[in-house]
């Protein structure tokens, strides 16, 4: 149910609002074009969506081994510096990231996704080290008197007890960059930002409803699905 | 059979073993007693190499522990520790499984070796659950079952039944005697409590400050303590108590005498006998062996007994 809600609401607005042009007419008289529809909604969703997946995943890789690199007894030495690196990364706001990614990277999905990876890995990471820490140390230390190498220590019994924080830090990192991508629009990346964009840019406010609303959806069902993925894990902790 | 040969240690600036030698023969149950800092734990560890030692060397049936592959020396000593250390996210038997897991036993072995323990600590009906479902008995007896699991010849325990209700201490320390004994298994425990040591040990060693003041079997170290220090730990006065837990009826009982009341078995202990006695109000109890009636245990000669 949990799940279900957003993405109901998400499915609607995909399937709802092209057809509900006469409601933003009545809304914004004065407006030659009520309705967005250059791209249609759904296609500005999967392209949103892919974004995001695609610089979340990429975001976790560097979080989570960043955070065990940081963890071990050798990269202790190295937490504050990875820590305050990630925290400037998060600092930066993201259009600033923008403008100084688009002369190297030139206009479109590229710099919107180095601003997500950014912004991603923050999350991630402090999630992964705090997961890290939390493990008892009584399970540690059993797990050495009986034999256990490194790597498989932190595979079979590091990872799967610091699972559920971790799986929060990725949680928050895919919902920030749900917001974030929208921002891509505005050096050529094709997101639900379009819309919002160009509503602000056009002085059409009915754009930037429709953008926003379903930006919200989006959220939301990321939020739901990977909240539920984040029960699953800590049901089994 | 384990041998320790002047081995030192040192945190720091504290000597925590100096100069220690002792050997532990095959399938001895020997515990090393002795108060908190004291150096035994320590000195448990260097077995497992999870501490090195300065100098000296520990032999595993003699063979250097430091030439050792530390993994499979590992995996073949079995390790329980006081907070027991089980994996929150595995089951019960997922826990027991550990080390076979770790050695690729194939699977059908390891089901049965499972079973076999979860039977033999009376953990009937928990295989599948999780450890925080657990009391912290049963979470210890899982402990111990995870420690014997890949049938170990070797197995160091460190104050597991520490943080356990005396009831339940007691009825796990019965069950790994018998376990010891049926198995054969070398067994190295640590503990402080001294009425633990004389109870489960064939020997005990006393640690003082990193080194092993008194070594013997626990008559030995009530009736002839080595010096003052030892006399004080085993206890004084209550030595003589000690003493009852130590010795059983078998050997104390006038064989052939008649006695009234609830009999007494010639296999427990003295202490157990005396509590039937007060509990009857009687003096002489008759004691049965294998069902049968063989003789008397007689108050007098409990107090008469000993140093």
């Amino acid at each position: 149910m949990r799940v279900f809600a957003p993405f109901a609401v998400l499915v609607l607005l995909l399937l709802g609002l092209p057809h509900v042009g006469g409601w933003f007419h009545a809304w914004q008289p004065e407006l030659t074009h009520p309705l967005y529809t250059r791209t249609s909604f759904l296609s500005l969703t999967l392209a949103h969506l892919g974004l995001v997946v695609a610089a979340t995943s990429v975001a976790v890789a560097i979080g989570l081994g960043l955070g065990i690199v940081a963890t071990r007894p050798a990269g202790r030495s190295l937490l504050p510096t990875v820590r305050a690196v990630a925290v400037i990364g998060q600092t930066v706001p993201p259009v600033a990231v923008l403008a100084i990614a688009v002369p190297l990277l030139g206009f479109g999905a590229a710099p919107t996704l180095l601003a997500l990876v950014l912004y991603g890995v923050l999350p991630v990471l402090g999630q992964t080290v705090a997961g890290l820490d939390q493990v008892p140390a009584d399970a540690l230390h059993a797990a050495d008197g009986m034999g256990y190498g490194r790597w498989r220590r932190l595979l079979d019994v590091e990872l799967p007890l610091a699972a559920g924080p971790v799986m929060a830090g990725v949680r928050l990192s895919a919902i920030v960059g749900v917001g974030t991508a929208t921002i891509g629009s505005a050096v050529g990346a094709t997101t639900l930002g379009s819309p919002i964009v160009e509503g602000l840019v056009g002085n059409n406010p009915a754009y930037v409803v429709q953008g926003a609303l379903l930006v919200g959806a989006l959220a939301l069902t990321v939020d739901a699905v990977l909240a539920a993925l984040e029960r699953r894990v800590r049901r089994q902790t | 059979m384990i041998e320790f040969e002047h081995v030192r240690k040192r945190f720091g600036d504290h000597v925590v073993i100096d100069d220690l030698s002792l050997r532990v023969e095959d399938g001895e149950f020997f515990v090393l007693v002795g108060p908190s800092g004291s150096g035994k734990s320590t000195l448990l560890r260097t077995v497992n190499r999870l501490v090195h030692v300065d100098a000296g060397c520990v032999r595993v049936d003699g063979e250097d522990v430091a030439t050792r592959n530390v993994e499979t020396l590992r995996r073949g000593i079995g390790y329980a520790i006081q907070s027991v250390g089980l994996f929150p996210h595995r089951t019960v038997a997922e826990n027991i499984a550990t080390v076979p897991r770790l050695l690729r036993w194939p699977e059908a072995d390891i089901r049965a070796r499972v079973d076999e323990l979860i039977a033999l600590l009376r953990l009937d009906g928990m295989a599948e659950r999780y450890p925080h479902t657990l009391s912290g008995g049963q979470q210890q007896r899982v402990g111990v079952a995870r420690a014997l699991a890949a049938r170990p010849r070797i197995v160091l325990m460190d104050e597991p039944f520490g943080a356990l209700d005396p009831l339940t201490r007691e009825s796990l320390q019965g069950s790994l005697k018998a376990i010891q004994r049926d198995m054969g298994t070398t067994i190295l425990f640590v503990t402080h409590d001294m009425d633990e040591a004389f109870g489960l040990g064939d020997r005990v060693g006393l640690m003082l400050d990193g080194g092993l003041v008194q070594v013997g079997k626990p008559l030995e170290l009530l009736h002839a303590p080595a010096d003052e220090r030892v006399r004080d730990f085993v206890g004084g006065t209550r030595a003589r108590l000690r003493e009852l837990a130590v010795r059983t009826v078998g050997e104390n009982m006038r064989r052939g005498e008649q006695a009234e009341g609830e009999p007494v078995d010639a296999g427990t202990t003295l202490q157990e006998a005396l509590g039937a006695m007060l509990t009857q109000g009687r003096d002489r109890l008759p004691v049965h062996e294998h069902g049968q009636a063989v003789g008397a245990i007689v108050l007098v000669d409990l107090v008469a007994r000993g140093a």
